[in-house]
């Protein structure tokens, strides 16, 4: 017997006799996956069921947006924005027009600042839906993700009363918003924000907050410390989760945040339960920005006056020629935005949500660069996920909230 | 600033700060729109960075954007303008390099890690090598894609296009074949200082003429010129003395068969015509 050991570890060098060399295996995540939100493919090496590497391959859903934006005058270029994180729209519109609006200098009516503040927290309501939903969804939960859809459904039908549109809306417009909400759509969403959403949301939150197998599936997975979300360029809940108070509706208000009371969540660990609770927290909070927003709105236009930037009513173009002429120079030229440069982030769900825009002085943008919020996240799934298991890979991106319009453009 | 635009910490001081930071690293600092712009040299861009981060008065902890600019007119003619943020004085910083084809940005991936996609996102779309990134490969466009999409001279319907092709079972790529062209409205003023020539101007410039109205001639040449035409008037008076005067008999000129175009239609106007 001590001889054939003898002679098992002659012919395997040291090791326990019987053991087979595993080498690292490489297999592809994607590109359609329904854990991938979208189009990812994750080129991922793997010992085992451990994660050692992974390389995501992006750019699958590029659709050349900020090239075709160069070629549009700005008008016709704010819907492109809708495309880009198409699970919150209005979000992406607000950067656009605030990055506009600061090179023409252009005052926007208080009305309008309420309204898009207003819509902007009920995109992130439905943002914060879909994210969540999907999340649980992700770690082998099912009911909650129904009942967020629920609501989501209701944040859609409310998009589609004040714009007509229930995801593309282009609501928001340069100078303030395409139309005025109608009264009854304001008491209906303040009717729903104090029943239905509080009701729905709780009861879904309740189900997996506190559950033991969602716990088990997120706390402690993918801990990222303060230091590395500086550098690894994070923001929004990604950044919060990490431990880091930063949100920019607080710290550089625009529109009407600096009369909002409103908390900031804060993770402890870094880990993707943080980053799941922080976006819990923040639809409570959003829910309260939107009561303040009802209680303090208001009357008066929501356009601006300037006649060289807002189309004319309707009714006014029946009787002034000068109106006509605006309406037809608005619609056909389009407005000159003074030469100058801008770079205008906002705090879309996602994060910061930037846009850099370089005008020559025409009537179309010369550069106007995206900064999209999951291109730096998803550039850390690499150290996220590293030493993890394979199967934690659908919880950090779910975590992640990364939707592939927006990262690809 | 009447615009409703994020308000972070003003720029007081900022500029002042930088320089005193960057020393001879510095080209030029620009506060427009509200913006502070530092432009810094190229082949010292990390030492400026790294000076930008620890500065305690500067404190640009993070790096949230990479962007790109291209400038065709420019000798070098691609900017690329890095977005600071800092999360302790809660100010923004725009540092800006420039380059061209060839010449190599230093990579900041030592300082930010954040930076190598954002940085073959510019090399994917301008071309702009990064000295130091291990790992510059084209990032949004497709694998084997050729050229820069980004730049000014790259056509946005792009060279080519791509289908599933029945017969190769597979995508196939094919020259762009646009049933419309893409059209392009100029809206540029003749007001406003357009630069080109509008369409009937250019007869202006066929002979030297001073602009504005022919200058007139003077009386003493208008006295001429009508005695001349009363000398012709006397010589040859317009009467019809004769039968031969009235043109009777003879053939209406252009009434000949072989005169007559083959398209009754079109009428070939006699030495180019006034629509020609």
């Amino acid at each position: 017997m001590a001889d054939y050991i003898e002679e098992l570890l002659e012919e395997h060098g040291p090791g326990t006799p019987g053991d087979v060399e595993i080498q690292n295996y490489t297999i592809n995540f994607g590109p359609q996956h329904p854990a991938a939100h979208g189009v990812l493919r994750l080129v991922m090496e793997l010992d085992g069921e451990i994660i050692e590497r992974i390389d995501p391959h992006i750019g699958l859903l590029h659709r050349g947006t900020e090239k075709l934006i160069e070629y549009k005058t700005y008008a016709q270029a704010l819907p492109y924005m809708d495309r880009l994180d198409y699970c919150s729209p209005l979000c992406m519109e607000h950067s656009f027009v605030l990055a506009v609006e600061k090179l023409l200098d252009l005052e926007v009516p208080l009305r309008a600042q309420y309204l898009r503040v207003f819509f902007a927290e009920l995109t992130r309501i439905s943002n914060h839906m879909l994210n969540l939903g999907s999340h649980v969804m992700d770690v082998g939960a099912m009911t909650p993700n129904l009942w967020m859809f629920e609501i989501r459904e209701d944040c859609m039908n409310f998009f589609e009363r004040v714009s007509g549109a229930r995801m593309h809306s282009n609501y928001f417009r340069v100078g303030g918003v395409h139309q005025d909400a109608p009264l009854k759509l304001l008491t209906d969403i303040a009717d729903w924000l104090d029943t239905r959403l509080p009701r729905l949301f709780g009861d879904a939150v309740s189900l997996v907050a506190e559950n033991r197998i969602f716990k088990q599936r997120n706390v402690d997975i993918a801990v990222v410390s303060r230091e590395d979300a500086l550098k690894w360029g994070f923001s929004g809940p990604m950044i919060r989760g990490a431990g880091i108070p930063w949100d920019i509706r607080k710290s550089q208000p625009y529109d009407v945040y600096d009369r909002m009371e409103f908390d900031i969540p804060v993770g402890t660990k870094g880990d993707c339960y943080d980053r799941f609770m922080v976006r819990v927290e923040e639809v409570y909070q959003s829910a309260r920005i939107m009561k303040q927003c009802l209680a303090q709105m208001p009357e008066g236009p929501t356009m601006t006056t300037d006649r060289k930037v807002g189309p004319p009513k309707r009714g006014e173009m029946k009787h002034s020629m000068e109106a006509l002429i605006h309406h037809f120079k608005l619609y056909t030229e389009g407005y000159h935005v003074p030469a100058g440069e801008v770079y205008v982030a906002t705090e879309s769900p996602k994060g910061e949500f930037g846009i850099y825009m370089v005008s020559d002085g025409s009537n179309k943008p010369y550069r106007c660069k995206i900064r999209p919020t999951a291109f730096s996240h998803l550039q850390a799934m690499d150290f996220m996920s590293k030493g993890h298991m394979l199967a934690d890979t659908t919880a950090i991106l779910g975590a992640m909230d990364i939707v592939f319009g927006e990262c690809d453009r | 600033m009447k615009a409703s635009a994020p308000r972070c910490a003003p720029n007081d001081g900022v500029i002042a700060a930088a320089t005193v930071a960057l020393g001879d690293m510095l080209v030029d600092a620009v506060d427009a729109v509200n913006e502070v712009t530092v432009i810094v040299d190229r082949d010292r861009l990390v030492e400026a960075m790294i000076a930008l981060r620890d500065d305690p008065m500067l404190q640009y902890q993070q790096l949230m954007e990479v962007a790109g600019v291209d400038y065709p007119e420019r000798a070098e003619r691609f900017e690329v303008v890095y977005h600071l943020l800092s999360v302790t004085k809660n100010h923004r910083l725009r540092v800006k390099v420039m380059t061209d084809e060839v010449k190599p940005v230093p990579s900041v991936t030592g300082i930010w890690p954040v930076a190598g996609w954002l940085e073959r996102e510019v090399y994917d779309m301008y071309g702009v090598l990064f000295s130091g990134n291990r790992d510059l490969r084209r990032i949004l466009t497709d694998y084997g894609f050729r050229g820069h999409p980004q730049r000014k001279d790259f056509p946005l319907s792009g060279f080519v296009e791509l289908r599933y092709s029945e017969e190769a079972k597979r995508v196939v790529y094919e020259p762009v074949e646009l049933a419309q062209d893409f059209r392009t409205f100029d809206f540029m003023s003749p007001w406003e200082g357009a630069k080109y020539v509008l369409p009937g101007d250019e007869k202006a410039g066929a002979e030297p003429e001073a602009k504005g109205a022919p200058s007139p001639v003077t009386a003493d040449q208008v006295k001429k010129a009508d005695e001349a035409k009363v000398k012709a008037e006397a010589e040859e008076p317009k009467t019809t003395e004769s039968p031969a005067q009235t043109g009777a008999g003879q053939p209406h000129p252009g009434n000949k068969p072989e005169e007559k175009p083959d398209d009754a239609d079109v009428v070939p106007p006699k030495d180019g015509g006034q629509n020609q």
